[in-house]
């Protein structure tokens, strides 16, 4: 009996071990930078080119930070979701214009909507290694003390916001 | 005669000519596949650092390999920090810092890697165990079997050979 039953727990903890490797997603790697303090930045705003933004003027607030560039695809997608998210006047959304050609950004906002209270221009994408950016679209959640606490990849999409994004504000907002 | 070796002669030069001019297109694209490196040393140091960093948009190239624009930017990064006179331990702690372990081919020994680092050993070391336990049962399961015939046995095995034999001869 002992012969068969031992291969057998052997190969079901194997198929249990690749089963979780499949369902896993490879291109989702944890952010070690949440619960770390945001990186600071300084960096010039995208409109008017002789304002700067800081990271510390956004202490003592709630806000989001959305990466963003006019050649990514994958914002397309989600920038209904996050022009939505702004007319609820839950937070406010900061936008770092990723690696980006200053007037095919504007054009880009003007065309879609722009959700943010300010863009920021990260030119070559210095402050994007910063922050982790691997991939375009990518948003952090930074609470009142500057700490970051979620971080997004991929586009934000409806069920994220319901599910993870709106309440973990909430209850940053306190 | 005198034409045909000419002639060989020529058929001769001709290939010479094809092959010296294949050298010089490999030339060309070597030439063309090289870095332009400013400063030698430092990416010879950018190479060896790199190739133990992971890409993490193809992610299963190196920074040193990959052409993705990623990889492109992380390396002028290190570049950066490099000229900064940084410890190459301490731009993997930037690296690590903003991207994980995750950008590492090798992986720390921490706690949370354990089972990585000692689980192939536990399997060996046990998979030995078990096949010398198996080895040793069978070797007692052998000899327990393996009494000498007592006589009644012997004289019942002899007159079964002497049936077969004898069925064999008719």
């Amino acid at each position: 009996m002992m012969r068969f039953l031992l291969p057998l727990a052997a190969f079901v903890v194997l198929v249990i071990f690749l089963g979780i490797g499949l369902t896993l997603n490879p291109r989702q790697v944890p952010s070690p930078l949440v619960d770390k303090p945001a990186p600071p930045f300084r960096l010039q705003q995208l409109y008017d080119t002789t304002k700067t933004l800081s990271s510390e003027e956004n202490l003592g607030k709630v806000w989001m930070l959305n990466v963003w560039a006019s050649w990514c695809v994958a914002c397309r997608d989600e920038h209904p979701v996050l022009v939505e998210l702004s007319k609820l006047g839950i937070v406010p959304i900061y936008g770092l214009n990723y690696k980006d050609q200053r007037d095919t950004a504007m054009q880009w906002l003007k065309q879609f909507g722009n959700p943010y209270e300010v863009s920021i221009v990260d030119a070559d994408g210095k402050v994007g290694i910063n922050y982790g950016v691997y991939g375009v679209p990518e948003t952090y959640v930074i609470d009142k003390q500057g700490i970051i606490r979620y971080k997004h990849i991929g586009p934000v999409t409806v069920e994220s916001l319901k599910n993870k994004i709106i309440p973990l504000i909430k209850e940053l907002k306190g | 005669m005198a034409q045909l070796i000419n002639k060989k002669a020529n058929s001769l030069k001709r290939y010479l000519m094809v092959l010296i001019l294949s050298l010089f297109s490999l030339q060309g694209y070597a030439n063309e596949a090289v870095p332009v490196a400013e400063d030698p040393e430092l990416e010879k140091r950018l190479v060896n650092l790199a190739e133990n960093l992971r890409c993490l948009v193809c992610q299963n190239e190196s920074l040193a390999a990959s052409r993705a624009d990623f990889a492109n930017d992380m390396r002028r990064e290190i570049r950066e920090q490099m000229r900064m006179n940084k410890s190459d331990d301490e731009i993997v702690e930037f690296l690590v810092a903003r991207y994980g372990d995750f950008i590492l081919f090798n992986p720390p020994f921490k706690s949370t890697t354990w089972f990585l680092w000692f689980g192939p050993f536990t399997l060996l070391l046990g998979g030995g165990a078990a096949l010398v336990f198996y080895l040793r049962r069978r070797r007692i399961q052998i000899n327990e079997k393996d009494q000498p015939l007592t006589e009644s046995q012997r004289l019942q095995a002899e007159s079964l050979i002497k049936e077969m034999n004898k069925d064999q001869n008719t």
